[in-house]
């Protein structure tokens, strides 16, 4: 709890105190902790002397913030128009399935978390999956498998 | 430095490119460039130059637009020709650097062409069948100059506009501008000098420019790609803009999905402003002005004008009503200028080469260029820059290079969520701004995806319309409402729920949210279901009547068959890749799908080897044939 508030300072007080930088001060929060915590959000408002609901309200408004841990491997699958027409929603399916959690959620380990996201704009290797920051191009449902295990071995297992 | 001084080093800078005395390596590695394996490839040249002690230099360069040949290589040698290499990998380099950089073959097997005309078999890049349909002015940098090295711009002509335009009358500037015809780029194609001018006349301080990099179709990259491999055109045309508009202070708005797009520009500026490109007092003209970059934080609505404004302001980004109009009152309050990065960056070569010029470019209303960002089932998918008035057909078949494998081209999907679902035989549609709009689909972002015949239409339109209502800001109900109605008829269509009559209730629903919606979103929102039922109703109707995917997507109306001539027996890999266990052996061997328990994942049709080719889908999916009993003994 200190050393959150303390890492917060440290980012609150490089940043102008102005209302103004309301997104971009969640952006660094949000970079720096892998989400927006309930902790954060409301020192924030307090820093900003806005109220806590209007932090929410932006946080909440904006695709970009999210307000559960990202895992050590988050997982991107794009949903893309070229993605799309490519397979992409067969590939999403079979990563949840493997990963045996929803979009938006975190195996128990926090190993993995999965999202969805929009062109990532590399349309010419669709379907594509983003794994930190590697793009994995050309995924199929049974690719998926093999993907896990390479990244981490005993991934499987461990998500289950 | 006077600008000619800053010129002249610019120039010796690139001509140690070009023309020095070393070999030059120049690797592509926009996003497209790095997803299809570049960094291992810088790396692979720089440990293979130096162990074997080879004098050479190489520089990271943006991206030419041939996304699907990447990573591409420009080998640059002096006394030499510079080759241009395709898909190279890592393993490759060896024999790039012995034989081309160390020796004297150019290894034109490997390489898509020359870059420089010569005699003999080799390929001369822009003679390449694709680009004598393309007509580069954005993208005539890309590719092949550093987009952080600014000295790379400037010996291109870069800043000449800039230095001319701060010896003009404003009011020049903006007459230039609407004369040349320019016309937004941002989807709309508003004409830009009528909104300079609307902007120069409110005598109200301070103004605003602010760019707007949002790119939020989810199938569209021309702005990064233009930002990521020639960001100063932009800036030129920023400041250009201030200086015209009378503003101070610019902001590029640019979603925070695109780092590396927000690191090249955040180095271009830097550089722009060491060179009092930008900044106070720029070039000692008396005129100032500064550029700031806001990361956006995803929201496709955000893109809309207004709602930009209010997102830079820290606020939601929801559109508001208009007037006022932003050139009165946009940010904070104060009259704004707001253009898409395409938009300025059309400006320095039109104060260079002139009004009458690029109005030489393009069709009656339409003047200038269009980039595109070609995906989906083509050959060539990547960039392409064309005249205005250049068709669909050329764009998809002589540039895109047509249908991959032995498909059938079905439609063309152009302007993304707010575009239409075109089909063959408006394939003759000229592409420029009201044609597209009489044909029901839109300019918009530039994202033109061409479909072939294993693409369902209603599936397709349920996924724009999926992505609209959710990116819907929710501010009018006929939009959050409204989508979400026509969603569900989709998913019931889709489903094999649908009823006949839904089809019409579709178009009356798109009708009224076009009417009873304030921004774009939920007034194109409707374009790809109306579009699609214009020109596919057929496929609708099968869905609804028949239960019937014919294009064996809509995964409710399909089946997975196991064809059992087919079925080699021996093998087993449609066994072991289903995820669920649906699969089994009968006594003879056959593979059998129990299809009570199949999850329709394609796995098996994937993983079944091309040579046998057993697996197919069918639809109706009580289509599959009843399994036969087979004796015992
Ligand atoms: C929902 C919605 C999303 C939009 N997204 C973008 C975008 O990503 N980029 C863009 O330049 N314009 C976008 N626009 C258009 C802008 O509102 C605006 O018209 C444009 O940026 C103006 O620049 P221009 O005159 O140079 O075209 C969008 C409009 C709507 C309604
Ligand atoms: S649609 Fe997935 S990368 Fe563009």
């Amino acid at each position: 709890m200190e050393e959150l508030r303390k890492e917060l300072a440290d980012i609150l007080l490089a940043d102008r105190k102005d209302r103004r930088h309301l997104i971009a001060l969640l952006q660094k929060v949000q970079q720096k902790l892998g989400y927006l915590s309930r902790e954060a959000m409301l020192a924030i408002a307090d820093y900003l002397k806005i109220p806590e609901s209007t932090v929410y309200g932006i946080a909440t408004f904006y695709n970009q913030f999210r307000f559960v841990p990202l895992g050590k491997y988050p997982v991107k699958i794009c949903m893309g128009t070229a993605c799309h027409l490519a397979g992409g929603a067969l590939v999403l399916e079979a990563m949840a399935r493997e990963l045996d959690i929803e979009v938006g959620g975190i195996t128990p380990d926090h190993e993995f978390s999965l999202e969805r996201v929009a062109c990532v704009g590399c349309c010419a290797l669709a379907p594509v999956v983003v794994i930190g920051d590697t793009v994995y191009p050309r995924m199929t449902p049974p690719k998926v498998e093999e993907l896990l295990v390479t990244i981490k071995p005993a991934s499987k297992k461990a998500a289950k | 430095m006077t600008f000619e001084e800053i010129q002249k080093e610019a120039k010796a800078d690139w001509d140690s490119l070009y023309h020095g005395r070393a070999p030059h390596i120049l690797i592509g590695t926009a996003t497209c460039g790095r997803a299809a394996g570049a960094m291992p490839v810088v790396e692979a040249f720089n440990e293979e130059l130096a162990r074997r002690n080879v004098q050479a230099r190489v520089t990271e360069v943006g991206c030419i637009g041939l996304c699907s040949l990447e990573p591409l290589v420009i080998v640059v040698k002096p006394d030499s020709f510079a080759v241009c290499y395709h898909n190279v990998t890592p393993q490759m380099v060896p024999t790039l650097v012995e034989s081309y950089i160390q020796n004297d073959d150019p290894c034109l097997d490997l390489a898509l062409g020359t870059v420089e005309a010569v005699e003999g078999e080799a390929v001369y890049i822009p003679e390449l069948s694709r680009f004598e349909h393309e007509h580069r002015l954005l993208m005539r940098n890309c590719g092949y100059i550093d987009p952080v090295n600014v000295n790379h711009y400037i010996a291109n002509g870069g800043y000449t506009s800039l230095v001319k335009a701060l010896q003009m009358e404003p009011a020049a500037i903006v007459e230039e501008i609407k004369k040349s015809g320019l016309r937004g780029r941002g989807g709309a194609g508003f004409p830009t000098g009528r909104k300079w001018e609307l902007c120069r006349r409110t005598p109200v301080q301070p103004k605003y420019v602010i760019c707007n990099a949002d790119e939020g179709d989810p199938g569209a990259f021309m702005d990064r790609i233009v930002l990521e491999s020639d960001p100063q055109q932009v800036i030129e045309g920023m400041i250009i803009a201030a200086y015209a508009i009378g503003a101070t202070e610019g902001f590029v708005y640019i979603r925070a999905e695109y780092p590396l797009a927000i690191e090249r520009l955040t180095v271009a500026l830097e550089q722009a402003r060491r060179l009092n490109l930008l900044g106070d007092n720029i070039l000692g003209s008396g005129f100032s002005f500064d550029i700031e970059i806001v990361q956006g934080a995803g929201a496709f609505v955000t893109g809309e004008s207004t709602a930009l404004m209010y997102a830079i302001e820290g606020k939601r980004s929801m559109p508001r009503a208009r007037p006022p109009r932003s050139v009165k009152a946009g940010l904070w309050g104060k009259p704004t200028v707001l253009n898409n990065v395409k938009t300025y960056a059309y400006v320095p070569l039109i104060l260079s080469r002139g009004a009458d010029w690029f109005s030489g470019i393009g069709t009656e209303n339409s003047k200038g260029t269009a980039v595109f960002a070609l995906a989906g089932k083509l050959v060539n998918t990547g960039l392409a820059e064309v005249a205005m008035g250049t068709t669909l057909r050329q764009l998809i078949f002589d540039i895109g290079g047509g249908i991959r494998g032995s498909k059938k081209f079905k439609a063309v999907q152009i302007g993304g969520p707010s575009g239409g679902c075109l089909p063959e035989e408006m394939l003759d549609t000229p592409v420029d701004f009201d044609s597209l709009r009489r044909a029901g689909a839109i300019m918009g972002s530039g994202g033109v995806i061409a479909m072939d015949e294993d693409n369902c239409m209603v599936d397709t339109a349920k996924f724009f319309l999926d992505f609209s209502q959710r990116e819907s800001c929710g501010k009018c109900s006929t939009c959050r409402l409204g989508t979400k109605q026509m969603l569900d008829i989709l998913e019931d269509i889709t489903a094999g729920r649908g009823r006949i009559e839904d089809i019409d209730l579709l178009i009356e629903l798109a009708e009224d949210i076009k009417d009873g919606s304030l921004c774009g979103l939920g007034r194109t929102a409707p374009n790809p279901v109306l579009t699609t039922i214009r020109y596919f109703r057929d496929e609708y109707e099968a869905h609804i009547v028949e239960k019937r995917c014919p294009a064996l997507v809509c995964k409710e109306l399909i089946a997975y068959y196991i064809l059992p001539e087919k079925c080699e027996r021996g093998c087993e890999h449609c066994v072991l890749v289903c995820p669920v266990e649906a699969i089994s052996t009968t006594e003879k061997g056959i593979k059998v799908i129990d299809q009570a328990k199949c999850s329709k994942c394609g796995s098996c049709q994937l993983v079944c080897p091309p040579e046998y080719n057993a697996v197919i889908r069918l639809s109706p999916p009580d289509s599959v044939p009843a399994r036969r009993v087979e004796k015992s003994g």
